[in-house]
């Protein structure tokens, strides 16, 4: 029984060290006006994300989160990042009105979530019991209930290249015509 | 054990709020973009939380599905920035509300 108790209390500490992290980087993360320091702290953020993900029973996901999450969109961000190399005037902070109005949208949201969370009653309050979806079975499940939808998505990734694709040669090709009318 | 349910909503919440706020608050093309991958994390959380509470692997099937999705927006949408920045030569988004001066793609 004592034993139990323990593992209880390892599991629920974990939980709420990770929540502490993931809350406190990325609220770092949305306030620095370095744009790179900004990426880096959601690095650390989406790393806590995908520990959650493991103590929450998805030992996939948590390994997609850190490739696909930290190894290619933070990635490209940062290549972005360093490939416009923004002034600082542009990245001036919003008037003060907007400010308010935008806390005053958070605060409503947040109020209606606690509500909704705590309105539940002793159902929502019953502690999640531990249990893990093996890579296999769920990609099994995967790929047996939703191959239609991989397709789909797999469909958009490839329109996402070729929307890429055309972007970049557009641009390319416009920056190339004002270089030769300069001249 | 771990914990109840609602905590982990409540997580979620909080994440999508500082979200929220990075995408509504900040004057910034990458940093908007940046709130919007803090809000579909969020909701991952959310789900990933809500498959093991029901103990149905479906959950982690929509993050699957999130993360496609979140890869594609952010390749178009930096792209997209890029663009913009070339034109407009600064990430404001304010700079990019003059209809007159637009030019074909």
């Amino acid at each position: 029984m004592f034993r139990r108790q323990t593992t209880m209390t390892i599991y629920a500490l974990l939980f709420y060290l990770l929540a502490a992290v993931i809350l406190v980087s990325t609220a770092i993360a949305v306030t620095r006006r370095n744009l790179v320091h900004a990426a880096i702290f959601l690095v650390a953020s989406f790393f806590a994300s995908a520990l959650l993900f493991y103590l929450l029973g998805a030992p996939l996901l948590a390994m997609l989160e850190i490739i696909v999450y930290v190894g290619a969109i933070m990635v490209l961000f940062l290549f972005v990042i360093m490939m416009l190399k923004e002034k600082p005037a542009s990245n001036r902070p919003a008037a003060r009105g907007r400010k308010l109005w935008t806390a005053t949208l958070g605060l409503i949201y947040l109020l209606a979530v606690i509500l909704l969370v705590f309105a539940t009653g002793p159902r929502g309050q019953t502690p999640l019991t531990p249990a893990v979806a093996s890579p296999a079975a769920f990609g099994r499940y995967l790929f047996q209930g939703h191959w239609l939808g991989i397709e789909i998505a797999s469909l958009l990734l490839l329109i996402a290249l070729i929307g890429v694709l055309h972007l970049g040669h557009t641009a390319a090709r416009r920056t190339a015509a004002g270089i030769e009318e300069e001249k | 054990m771990i914990v109840p349910y609602s905590h982990v909503l409540l997580l979620s919440a909080l994440l999508f709020v500082v979200g929220m706020l990075c995408a509504v608050g900040r004057r910034n093309l990458i940093m908007i973009l940046l709130g919007l991958e803090v809000m579909l994390n969020a909701g991952a959380i959310a789900f990933v939380g809500a498959a093991l509470r029901w103990q149905q692997i479906e959950g982690q099937t929509v993050v699957i599905f999130v993360l496609a999705i979140a890869a594609a927006e952010v390749s178009i949408g930096l792209a997209l920035i890029v663009w913009a920045y070339r034109r407009t030569e600064s990430l404001d988004p304010e700079r990019l509300q003059d209809l007159d001066t637009a030019e074909p793609l």
